[in-house]
């Protein structure tokens, strides 16, 4: 059992403050991703949670016992580095002791454990060689493998697909994925890539600049974005945000004319940020149809299908999915029609998400 | 003229006929042999008479006779020298790299008010040559009623030693990443744990470079035994070699015999370790 709780978890370094003020609830078994931006505080949390780093001001509990002044390995919590962090002197079996020698497990117990956790990661051939003498992914499997040994309650991952060629993460994805279940504790998995925060989250963590911007399951996340930077940083390519103004119940956008849609959100401001994902969008070459006009950039054929760059009237670039046999010349007049049933409101002053 | 006269441009350098390698090549052969020629010459003296040694020092000489050698091993001091130098020298290592080591690991792997003035404090010491200190520094051994011991020599080198050491070893304990210090962290490792079982052994070559470093000057020094040391029983190799230069005769041979077997530790010592010396040279270099 590990629920979790973080309020108000702060955390500077000097006098510069990174964090401000967490406050989280984390269920036991969840897979849990942090995501953001580089810079945006993911991994001082993640950190912070391990216990190394010292928490400025709040307070971090697992199963409400307060962890704050708790060395890092007696919190129950085994972490993989993004540098794997092998110990390069030892090899696989040592590294993989290291930590429950520590414990002061017996041989047997250690033998075993060490046993389990190589044959849930096929590391078994290759339990005599240093770190040197394996790949990537071996190094990563032998980095996931010293965690396990140590049964923690909760398993960080600190952007561990980050120096894996391109086809292995894919694989690796799976595994971890795979893993999570087999295991059956809590997870945490640090990441700036969408895509993975994505596939693998039950529930998603979106911070920036030191905070978290929403938390929810990637459903939640990508249909019912909270304000506009999760609204834009989850969904590729980016959702277009178009800054309208409302006139009764139709939406003008400046230099693109206006575009009557139902249900607008129920406040009275009349700014507005209107939100539309690509798929959501159509291109129309004829200019009398209903839409804001544009004009074409580019198009981008991706075989299933073609993204289309529009230029708007107010200069805002969006692009478009269309079916694959879209094929339009750069310059074209076009008229970008918004599906109303997939639109996202947000206010221009707090970029919040508005109510419709 | 014919056609084929060549011009300035068409003659080949050294450097076009060797090429760079070549040129390298060269310069190494030769200075090998600057480097070679005076062991050689001391390990072929060691096995000539006197006269021998002035009729012709190139000669190679019948190795057959050890008669140098014996009678060092068995007229002389020479083993009690040998002895005395190994435990001024081994004590004085030990020391300089244990104390050497932690400095640098607190310097370099903690973050605490004065860590620069620290390091800054130790370098300063390679600014500073103690030979100059001498005159205070007898009276300060002689005031400690240390005069005369292996220990006022062991305190100087360690005093001499450390600068290097803390300076070499700082450079290559920061070097370490710090994932590797939070992961041993996380697997519940003491402080002590992490810089003894994890970084230590990381930082092997660089403790081979700083006491390979130290151990030369060490145990080739003769000036401070000369000032500290008076009894025969307490002499280091190199001052108690000096009693085979007799002020009007000097066996010569049975000196290099001397000379060759004082020398024979430091350059076992060294082929032993080089390779790691070199690997711990290159080390910082190659990345």
């Amino acid at each position: 059992m590990a629920r979790m709780t973080l309020s108000g978890i702060k955390k500077s370094f000097g006098t510069v403050d990174v964090l401000h003020g967490i406050d989280l609830e984390i269920a036991d078994k969840e897979f849990i991703v942090f995501v953001g931006p580089s810079g945006c505080g993911k991994s001082t949390l993640l950190r912070l949670i391990a216990g190394l780093d010292t928490i400025s001001g709040g307070e971090f509990r697992i199963e409400d016992r307060p962890m704050n002044e708790v060395a890092p390995s007696r919190r129950g919590i085994a972490m993989v580095f993004q540098s794997y962090a092998l110990y390069p002197h030892m090899d696989v079996y040592e590294n993989m002791a290291f930590g429950v020698r520590l414990m002061g497990l017996d041989r047997s117990e250690i033998d075993k454990r060490i046993d389990e956790a190589s044959k849930m990661l096929k590391l078994d051939p290759l339990l005599k060689r240093k770190p040197r003498e394996l790949s990537g992914g071996q190094r990563q499997r032998v980095a996931i493998g010293r965690a396990l040994v140590r049964k923690p309650k909760v398993l960080l991952l600190d952007e561990p697909l980050s120096n894996l060629d391109a086809a292995l993460r894919s694989d690796v994805r799976l595994e971890i994925a795979r893993l999570h279940r087999e295991i059956g504790g809590t997870t945490i998995y640090v990441t700036h890539d969408q895509v993975e925060a994505m596939t693998l989250a039950d529930r998603i963590v979106v911070m920036n600049n030191g905070r978290v911007e929403q938390f929810g399951s990637p459903r939640e996340l990508y249909e019912r974005p909270a304000n506009t930077f999760v609204a834009t940083f989850i969904g590729s390519p980016r959702m277009a945000l178009l800054d309208v103004a409302r006139d009764g119940d139709s939406l003008g956008l400046a230099g693109s004319g206006s575009l009557k849609l139902p249900r607008l959100p129920g406040s009275e401001e009349r700014e507005l940020v209107l939100g539309v994902r690509p798929d959501a969008l159509s291109v129309n070459t004829d200019t009398s149809a209903a839409g804001f006009r544009g004009t074409v950039v580019y198009t981008e054929y991706l075989g299933e299908n073609t993204y289309v760059y529009v230029r708007l009237g107010d200069g805002t670039l969006i692009s478009v999915r269309g079916s694959a046999g879209v094929d339009l010349r750069p310059d074209t007049p076009v008229v970008v029609g918004v599906a109303p049933e997939a639109v996202h409101y947000f206010s221009r002053s707090t970029r919040e998400r508005l109510a419709a | 003229m014919s056609a084929a006269t060549e011009t300035y441009y068409d003659r080949r350098g050294i450097l076009q006929t060797l090429g760079r390698d070549g040129l390298i090549q060269i310069i190494l052969i030769l200075n090998t042999i600057v480097m070679l020629g005076p062991l050689v010459i001391m390990f072929f003296a060691a096995f000539k008479t006197n006269a021998q040694i002035f009729q012709s020092p190139f000669s190679i000489p019948d190795f057959s006779n050890v008669a140098n050698l014996v009678k060092i091993w068995s007229e002389t001091n020479f083993l009690r020298y040998l002895i005395n130098s190994a435990i001024v020298t081994g004590s004085s290592i030990v020391l300089i790299l244990t104390l050497g080591t932690m400095a640098a690991y607190g310097i370099a792997r903690y973050n605490f008010r004065g860590s620069g003035f620290v390091l800054m404090f130790f370098v300063a010491g390679l600014t500073l040559p103690l030979k100059l200190a001498i005159i205070p520094l007898f009276i300060l051994m002689r005031d400690l009623g240390i005069l005369n011991t292996q220990l006022s020599l062991v305190i100087i080198y360690v005093a001499m030693g450390l600068p290097t050491t803390v300076f070499i070893m700082t450079g290559f304990i920061r070097t370490l990443p710090n994932e590797l210090e939070d992961a041993a962290r996380m697997d519940g490792a003491s402080e002590p744990r992490i810089m003894w079982s994890i970084m230590l052994p990381l930082v092997r070559p660089a403790l081979v470079i700083s006491g390979i470093q130290n151990v030369v000057p060490i145990w080739n020094d003769f000036f401070f035994p000369l000032i500290f040391i008076q009894k025969d029983a307490l002499k280091t190799l190199p001052q108690g070699l000096t009693t085979f230069m007799g002020e009007y005769t000097t066996d010569w041979g049975v000196l290099f015999a001397g000379l060759l077997l004082s020398s024979a530790p430091v350059i076992l010592v060294y082929i032993v370790l080089s390779r790691q010396f070199i690997n711990g040279m290159t080390a910082g270099a190659v990345k």
